[in-house]
């Protein structure tokens, strides 16, 4: 990806240090090949958004303008939460503004054991483990239990911080085809039978929103002796009875080894963590590179995290206005004849498919132009090769909202061709 | 035909319907350079080369692996365990 950049990239630039041997830098030509042709066209570079001023969960402003947000992950609209920010201050007025050290060495303070007791009371789980990210948690946990020996068996379409926990670690790596539970099933069978096994599975897949069959998959798992390993990051606070996320909606929470979620969606801050029941999970606290050799969380973010995870425990009103939300983008933009990343609305992401990169881009311009923020997401982080307008949706988008942005998805859509003139 | 041949021939059917370009196939013809493949074409295809001889490719093994030639031999190794 291409964001933050600046400046034109001229390789005529007669600054640029000129190499005795290979430019490492050689590799990247055809991604600044294309990122150029793309702004040759005169479309304004996607991936260098600024937000001047964030004015609530669902508004920024941005070059100079009032915007939605409909592209954040703020699934819950906790960022601006008034306890949240008051507990925040607090941590920074009692605590300071960051700790300067490990979780293991001086970074563990009592915001940091409050947090983790507020994910055991969250999830009901014997232990939690705060990382400075969820990149970190997935990085962590997966290379630090799947060693040399033991096997991964993994979704392909797995976010980028499992294929990247997959490849810090030693163990062998088998990817199975999207959501297929028949894939999954083979290929546990062809693993030798005392090996070591971990499944890694989502419970939702971000970038077209969909829910897996986690029920299935857990039972083939368990069935062939894998310990289960289940990314909440875009079902937490929001899928679930008590917001615990999909294996929870699914009703098998009680059988997945590991959960791993995020802070910086549905908490609204950011950080990762992971939850078990395991008997021996403490010991990763000592072995887990990515726990150890990092800053801790600063307290200020512990004390929102923590305010914010108690209080989504009770936010079932809040849950159910954002599946309206979501169920009522989902409908008004099929009717308007865009191709959409599931048939029916699975979680709070609504994927819509574009024709090409061009095309995504215009529109993702022209949606920018109406006063909308979604995320444009393109090969090679996308399935298939799609580039897609990612909306995620938030508990605080109003119904008025909602309705605005399905007009400005209809001017836009017909502005640049993407839907018919004659649609709906 | 040999055993190898017979697998070589399995495996040249498996990458006709990804063989976009109609390469024509030999030992040392490449995934990435010859059949312009991306990532996930070669999942893809990878998935299916398991499934034709009940076997794991890992993607550890996948990164070894840039010939039809040496994947053909990769599977020879595969289906006789041990």
């Amino acid at each position: 990806m291409t964001e933050g950049v600046d400046t034109a990239m001229n390789p005529a630039d007669d600054r640029a240090l000129a190499p005795s041997g290979p430019d490492l830098f050689s590799k990247f030509d055809p991604l600044i090949a294309q990122r150029q042709a793309l702004l040759d066209t005169g479309l304004k570079d996607p991936f260098g958004l600024v937000m001047e001023k964030v004015l609530s969960p669902t508004r920024a402003i941005c070059n100079g303008r009032e915007t939605i947000l409909l592209g954040t992950y703020n699934y819950m609209g906790m960022t601006f939460d008034r306890d949240v920010i008051e507990a925040g201050k607090k941590a920074l007025d009692e605590f300071g503004a960051g700790t300067t050290g490990s979780r293991v060495l001086n970074g563990t303070y009592v915001g940091h054991k409050a947090v983790e007791q507020a994910l055991k009371d969250f999830y009901a789980m014997d232990h939690a483990m705060v990382f400075s990210t969820g990149y970190q948690a997935n990085l962590g946990i997966i290379s630090t239990i799947a060693g040399k020996g033991d096997y991964v068996v993994l979704d392909i379409d797995s976010h980028a911080s499992i294929y990247d926990g997959c490849k810090l670690g030693d163990a062998e790596i088998v990817p199975f085809r999207h959501n297929d539970v028949g894939a999954l099933e083979k290929r546990l069978a062809r693993i030798p039978a005392d090996a070591g096994k971990l499944v890694v599975l989502e419970g939702v897949y971000s970038m077209l929103g969909d829910v897996a069959p986690l029920k299935e998959m857990v039972k083939v798992a368990k069935a062939a002796g894998a310990m289960v390993l289940v990314d909440e990051a875009h079902s937490m606070g929001f899928i679930g009875p008590n917001g615990r996320g999909v294996a929870e909606e699914q009703g098998i929470l009680d059988q997945v080894d590991f959960v791993i979620g995020t802070f910086s969606k549905s908490v609204g801050t950011v950080g990762g963590f992971c939850v078990s029941n395991h008997p021996k999970f403490e010991i990763l606290r000592l072995v887990c590179r990515p726990y150890v050799f990092t800053a801790s969380l600063p307290p200020s973010v512990v004390a929102t995290a923590a305010t914010s995870i108690a209080k989504l425990r009770h936010g079932e009103v809040k849950r159910a206005h954002l599946w309206e939300n979501s169920k009522r983008l989902h409908q008004g933009l099929r009717e308007m004849g865009f191709q959409l990343g599931t048939d029916s609305p699975q979680s709070a992401i609504i994927a819509v498919i574009m024709p090409d990169l061009e095309k995504g881009a215009a529109m993702w311009e022209a949606l920018l132009a109406e006063g909308l923020y979604v995320n444009l997401a393109r090969p090679p982080a996308t399935p298939a090769n799609m580039t897609l307008l990612r909306c995620s949706l938030c508990a605080e988008h109003s119904e008025a909202e909602v309705g605005q942005i399905l007009e400005m998805f209809r001017r836009a859509g017909r502005a640049t061709g993407v839907i018919g003139q004659a649609a709906a | 035909m040999t055993d190898r041949e017979q697998t070589f021939a399995r495996v040249a059917a498996l990458i006709e319907p990804f063989n976009k370009k109609g390469v024509a196939l030999g030992e040392t013809t490449t995934f990435a350079g010859d059949l312009e493949w991306d990532s996930l074409v070669v999942m893809d295809f990878v998935a299916n080369v398991e499934d034709e001889f009940d076997i794991l490719i890992t993607m550890n093994m996948q990164a070894e692996i840039e010939t039809v030639g040496q994947l053909v031999d990769a599977v020879a190794r595969l289906k006789t365990p041990g």
